[in-house]
């Protein structure tokens, strides 16, 4: 209850830029979850960007993350200590689109068609058509990009769940909202 | 801030102090796990050793330990599938963790034997033995 009380103070006292801050991070649903979490971060983080929770459904999750699916995680070896695993694996679930209020992850959820278990970020189809005008030029010949499952090579806002268009910063080309694509 | 001054410190100071400590503390273990002497020589043929791979759909056939690091590992490696640049094998070699902290090799047991299992899996099919670990080990000293 003190806790409360000083942060509501500090609140009244601080000035409208820190105000604003605060409460566009609490009340802001607009992208997707970001992930605080060190573990995730770290174990994910070690070889590929860690993509958000919020980015694939409960059932991709849970899949993705079975022992014998970690053994050959698109071809890599990336087994985890067990209790690591089941650690991660509760906060993704916890966190998955299907179970978001933040707009993206609603739209990703919605997309999917019942039944279907994705594994790949990239073949959700609300994601898919978000991409369509990333031709190779943009994209597979960018050697600074070279696939989709690089999302922070373009997506400059990531880490805190934004992904608006005047976020897009496409390497060798510039800001997506200011380019004329042919 | 004092104390974001100190976390700051001890995380730059302890892989230093930790380091030997973990490195020793492995070949130890190694050998109450029955491993005989420790050679760098065995470590670095292994290192080298190419270990014929076909799976459906795989970008490459062969794998050895330099597919992703280097032949000598005394400079940065590249992933082969995701081009991630891999710091060197040496003893002083750092890599930036997500935060932009500088993370030293070899500072965490944890994460020696987690990037031996996955690794060694990836390349030969199977654990490495306590005794391959430490020849490893040995040669990484060595460089």
């Amino acid at each position: 209850m003190k806790k409360v009380l000083l942060l509501l103070l500090a609140m009244m006292f601080s000035g409208q830029a820190f105000a604003d801050e605060i409460f566009s991070t609490l009340f802001r649903f607009k992208g997707v979850a970001p992930m605080s979490n060190d573990l995730y971060n770290e174990s994910c983080g070690e070889c590929h960007y860690a993509y958000q929770a919020g980015l694939l459904p409960k059932v991709s999750w849970e899949k993705l993350m079975l022992v014998d699916e970690l053994e050959d995680h698109f071809g890599e070896v990336a087994d985890l200590d067990e209790e690591d695993r089941i650690e991660l694996l509760n906060l993704l679930v916890d966190n998955a689109a299907d179970t978001s209020f933040y707009k993206r992850s609603m739209k990703i959820s919605r997309s999917i068609p019942d039944g279907v278990t994705l594994l790949r970020i990239t073949e959700v189809p609300y994601i898919k058509r978000k991409h369509k005008p990333m031709t190779d030029k943009y994209v597979k010949n960018n050697p600074k990009v070279k696939s989709l499952i690089n999302c922070n090579a373009c997506h400059r806002q990531i880490d805190k769940g934004i992904f608006d268009d005047d976020t897009i910063l496409i390497p060798n080309y510039g800001y997506w909202s200011e380019l004329d694509d042919d | 801030m004092k104390k974001a001054m100190i976390l700051a410190a001890t995380l730059f100071l302890t892989p230093i102090l930790a380091q030997a400590d973990v490195i020793q503390e492995r070949l130890d273990s190694y050998k109450a796990e029955g491993a005989g002497n420790f050679s760098a020589e065995a470590g670095k043929k292994m290192w080298t050793q190419v270990i014929p791979f076909e799976k459906k759909g795989e970008m490459m056939k062969d794998r050895s330990c330099a597919t992703c690091h280097n032949a000598v590992p005394n400079t940065p490696g590249k992933h082969a599938k995701t081009g991630k640049v891999i710091a060197p094998m040496t003893l002083g070699s750092v890599s930036i963790n997500r935060k932009g902290v500088e993370e030293q090799r070899f500072s965490t047991v944890k994460k020696v034997e987690k990037w031996f299992k996955r690794n060694c899996k990836w390349t030969y099919g199977r654990i490495c033995t306590p005794q391959e670990k430490g020849d490893f080990l040995m040669f990484f000293k060595s460089l």
